[in-house]
């Protein structure tokens, strides 16, 4: 603002000049953030840029960088390719009930959370956290649904006698799904969880007193009414960060039930584009699934973030 | 204290017990949910190999034993690359590209936090606009620039892409903007002190929760980095990669598998517990207010 009115005083110079002398006055604040910005744009931007432009050619290994080929990717995608369909109807299933689920829960064990001690509050945290920042931990959950009489859950199934035969969870469809979900949710408290744990500890408590005043009666009422409109902008951060999430799970997908998963039941975008990026080369088929799944994550946090801004309304 | 103790039980006042109750049941019926896990995979390291074969299944250990620890290192004596080899790719790339990340992010952070420059509200929007979509998005055309630039088949594949974090920069930035006082800032210029100096002896050691909580948040990142499709060799490869390959090696090497998960984690859990108070400073200012 103030630039902006000592610009207008100065009246005869340009806006254009006056930015130009801006750019040199502060020289050094490009060469601060030169080495970032360079990375950045090149490992993060400039992908997305290219991945739209060879989304219309059909580049591939023998033929770079291709032909321009119009929409016929996105038609080969949408109208031929069945096990594509299976892929966007899975990553939406899975994205619908991992990112709201993994949000919700998030939002609730860090307000339970915020009800202990200091000292309680750090353990319990630490237990909820611990499992999205272990690496391959979750491997250890293909252990308790071993296929045989020895994995965990099979071994008691049949000692209670529910069953005769083990169950293969990992190769029968009806499973799988549930499982995974049940998987991703464990290891999907991260950043948004801690995000949340944070957003309450800064809520002002003379707020609360102002509110047992005005009448607020219950903890429930505190929640919607004082502390959830204070830190939306916490709120903010955690459900771009829970939505990113949820369409970013296919490792652990891969490394439950493999790939391919048994008649694709499992099989998301993610799978698609490295299937046809890293295995098959078609580069510009995988560059349209790219784009389509871009578009998805930014449709879906446009879609959040209107609803968001509800909250406490 | 007696302010303190009219807050206490003002906060109180909406507070029930049954409602008390009713958290910590579901607490801790969560919380064994997440832990469980956790200890199974510990309890799976330490079970001799009979224990682990016993039918009908036990969930804790008998008799424990550091066998299967062994067996990890000599199954890893087997493989032509050393055991060793995987350990430094993966410390070597977790430190190198922590590093990048928090002096880099700091940098930029600073510049677009505290001084005024055209550009910097155009350049901060693009990078919260790249929080919105994975990684997963740009690895195809990535594999491209990567070649391109000679990076394939290298560790800088990795560490140089890790350098420039979305993440990392929004939580520096939104904590400076928060934390620094403006006006600290422009008596050290009136002072004559270079922005460097500044950023330097000012800034940075104002900002310590930050660059520890990216410490925490990249490292964990690296430390868990798996096989990469822009490495292919395999002596330049991850431990948790070569871990990968014993654990679906068969079920037979599950002892090993698991000791393996848990040598694992203790690293990034170890990493998070001497930071979380640093951690959770940092995420108070991490709003995103628009």
């Amino acid at each position: 603002m103030a630039e902006k009115a000592i610009a207008k005083n100065k009246g005869s110079i340009s806006k254009f000049s006056w930015t130009l002398k801006e750019i040199k006055n502060n020289k050094v604040a490009y060469v601060m953030i030169a080495p970032y910005f360079v990375i950045f744009f090149l490992f993060t931007v400039l992908p997305v840029l290219l991945s739209i432009f060879f989304s219309f050619t059909d580049f591939d290994m023998m033929n770079f960088p291709g032909d321009p080929v119009g929409f016929d990717n996105y038609i080969r995608l949408l109208l031929d390719d069945d096990i594509f369909l299976t892929a966007i109807q899975n990553t939406l299933i899975f994205a619908a009930i991992t990112g709201p689920g993994s949000y919700l829960l998030s939002l609730m064990f860090a307000w339970f959370i915020n009800e202990l001690t200091p000292r309680v509050r750090a353990l319990v945290t630490l237990v909820f956290y611990a499992p999205s920042i272990s690496g391959n931990v979750y491997l250890i959950w293909t252990y308790l649904f071993t296929a045989d009489q020895h994995g965990l859950v099979n071994g008691w199934l049949m000692e209670m006698g529910m069953i005769t035969t083990p169950i293969e969870f990992f190769k029968n469809p009806t499973y799988i799904m549930p499982i995974i979900i049940v998987v991703a949710l464990w290891t999907s408290l991260g950043t948004s969880f801690l995000n949340f744990i944070a957003g309450f500890q800064v809520v002002d408590r003379s707020l609360y007193e102002a509110g047992a005043v005005d009448g607020v009666k219950n903890r429930w009422q505190e929640l919607w009414y004082i502390t959830l409109p204070y830190m939306k902008p916490q709120m903010m951060l955690s459900a771009i960060l829970a939505i990113t999430g949820a369409f970013g799970f296919g490792g652990i997908i891969t490394g439950l039930v493999g790939f391919p998963s048994p008649d694709y039941c499992a099989h998301t975008i993610m799978h698609h584009l490295e299937d046809y990026g890293n295995t098959r080369f078609e580069m510009g088929y995988a560059s349209a699934i790219a784009v389509i799944l871009f578009f998805m994550q930014i449709g879906c946090n446009t879609i959040i973030r209107k609803i968001l801004d509800k909250v406490g309304k | 204290m007696a302010k303190l103790r009219i807050r206490k039980s003002n906060h109180a006042m909406n507070r029930s017990f049954g409602g008390d109750l009713g958290i910590y049941i579901i607490l801790a019926i969560f919380g064994a949910f997440m832990f469980i896990p956790m200890l199974y995979t510990v309890i799976q390291s330490l079970k001799p190999l009979d224990e682990l074969w016993m039918y009908p299944p036990r969930f804790w250990v008998q008799k424990p034993t550091l066998d299967n620890f062994g067996d990890l290192l000599k199954l890893m004596g087997t493989s032509w690359v050393p055991f060793s080899r995987y350990i430094f790719n993966t410390a070597f790339i977790s430190i190198l590209g922590t590093f990048g990340n928090v002096i880099f992010s700091s940098f930029a952070a600073y510049s677009l936090a505290k001084i005024r420059f055209p550009g910097r509200k155009f350049l901060f929007n693009i990078v919260q606009k790249s929080l919105m979509f994975n990684a997963t998005v740009t690895s195809i055309t990535n594999f491209l620039s990567m070649s391109i630039l000679g990076l394939l088949d290298s560790y800088w594949a990795i560490i140089i892409p890790a350098c420039a974090t979305p993440l990392g920069l929004y939580l520096m930035k939104q904590f400076m903007e928060t934390s620094v006082p403006d006006a600290v800032l422009e008596s050290a210029r009136l002072d004559g002190a270079s922005e460097w100096r500044i950023f330097w002896t000012l800034v940075m050691p104002m900002v310590k929760p930050a660059w520890m909580t990216l410490i925490v948040f990249c490292f964990k990142d690296l430390w868990n980095a798996g096989a990469s499709t822009y490495v292919y060799s395999e002596q330049l490869k991850t431990f948790n990669y070569a871990i990968n390959q014993i654990i679906t090696g068969g079920i037979s090497r599950q002892g090993a598998g698991a000791a393996s998960t848990v040598i694992m984690m203790i690293v990034p859990i170890a990493v998070f517990v001497f930071s979380q108070s640093n951690v959770i400073e940092t995420m108070s200012t991490s709003g995103m207010k628009d």
